[in-house]
């Protein structure tokens, strides 16, 4: 890992601070526990988004839902399971503003993806497009599913023909089957 | 032979898991394949680090090849590479640009003092929009650019004694050949 951190590392602070305090209140019924660790779960969500989306100056509402649609569908370079819209990494800030500057400047979703695919290659793209560098990735597990029916058509096959010439060979398999 | 079929398939499996293994052992999971590889360097403008008010842009470096090396202050892998570039800079047989990315110049000159400065030139990208169109997502990363400004090789992640050897030295000595 390149860079410190990749989460917000408000996971521990947000918790640990009301944790201690229960611990301190000891005697409280196990109800009342399990509440304020509720409340201090929700706290923490509250805290990681207003951390990952900061505010930007939008023109409108529909825009911002744009941005935000956007966002989802672009994976951060740095930390490769998050969207840009959930990454607290620096470059996926930088990326955030790049697009939302880009959106002012008018430029079209596919432009953006573009723009970001020319730096960063099809990894920012949680859907990647079907090319000759993707075949493999789109029709892999297609392959695979096809080399498998043909080894179950085969064995198929392999057992009508011999059931038909002797069964008793046929029968004698089979019992080797249950053996294992 | 029909005992041994689902030993075999057995064995093929751990083969592929075995296979798994040793292949994320054997390159960076976090390292995009860059598409700017073999391709003009992006067109850029960065003051110099030291004087802030003399710009850098590509056409100044055209002409004799560099080495760009992005590396900041917060970056703990940036210590981890510097004895490396420090030791080898003057026999690389390129120039050694360092780019400072997303840094403020006060602590980009307290580290380089503590650490020692290897850099023929230092740019400094402290907005890090630059650094988008290079492609950048952390540091340290570094791009050999030829005389005509194109980037012959990158590197993600720290140069260590054994990527300087297997990767950046031949790579260099392919670019010399070419065009000296």
């Amino acid at each position: 890992m390149r860079l410190s951190s990749c989460g917000s590392g408000f996971s521990r602070d947000a918790l640990g601070e009301p944790r201690q305090k229960a611990s301190r209140l000891k005697p409280l019924p196990q109800g009342a526990l399990l509440r304020l660790l509720l409340v201090a779960l929700l706290a923490f969500t509250g805290l990681v988004h207003a951390q990952a989306i900061e505010p930007m100056p939008f023109a409108s509402h529909a825009q911002e839902l744009r941005f935000q649609h956007l966002t989802r569908q672009l994976r951060c370079p740095m930390c490769q399971n998050e969207t840009l819209a959930d990454s607290n990494a620096p470059i996926a800030r930088d990326l955030r503003n790049q697009i939302f500057q880009m959106m002012q400047q008018g430029k079209s979703d596919e432009q953006i993806k573009q723009y970001l695919v020319d730096r960063y290659s099809n990894y920012v793209l949680y859907d990647p497009p079907l090319n000759p560098g993707t075949w493999l990735l789109w029709f892999g597990p297609l392959l695979i599913l096809m080399g498998g029916a043909g080894v179950v058509w085969m064995a198929i096959r392999k057992r009508d023909r011999g059931g038909r010439a002797s069964p008793t060979i046929d029968s004698r398999s089979s019992n080797n089957g249950d053996d294992w | 032979m029909n005992r041994l079929l689902p030993f075999i398939a057995f064995m093929l499996l751990v083969a592929l898991f075995g296979f798994g293994i040793w292949w994320n052992t054997q390159h960076d999971q976090n390292a995009i394949p860059s598409p700017l590889l073999n391709k003009p360097a992006p067109a850029f403008n960065l003051p110099k680090l030291y004087e802030p008010t003399q710009m850098v842009s590509k056409a100044d470096l055209l002409g004799k090849p560099y080495l760009l090396n992005v590396f900041a202050s917060w970056c703990i892998e940036c210590g981890v590479e510097h004895p490396v570039l420090e030791a080898a800079g003057p026999s690389l047989g390129v120039r050694l640009v360092g780019y400072n990315y997303k840094d403020a110049p006060a602590d980009a000159k307290r580290w380089l003092g503590e650490h020692g400065n290897p850099y023929d030139l230092l740019v400094a990208d402290e907005p890090g929009h630059t650094a988008i169109d290079f492609g950048v997502y952390g540091a340290p990363e570094s791009f050999l650019i030829d005389a005509k400004g194109v980037i012959r090789y990158k590197h993600i992640g720290p140069i260590t004694p054994e990527v300087l050897a297997k990767e950046l030295k031949p790579a260099i000595a392919a670019m010399l050949k070419e065009t000296p």
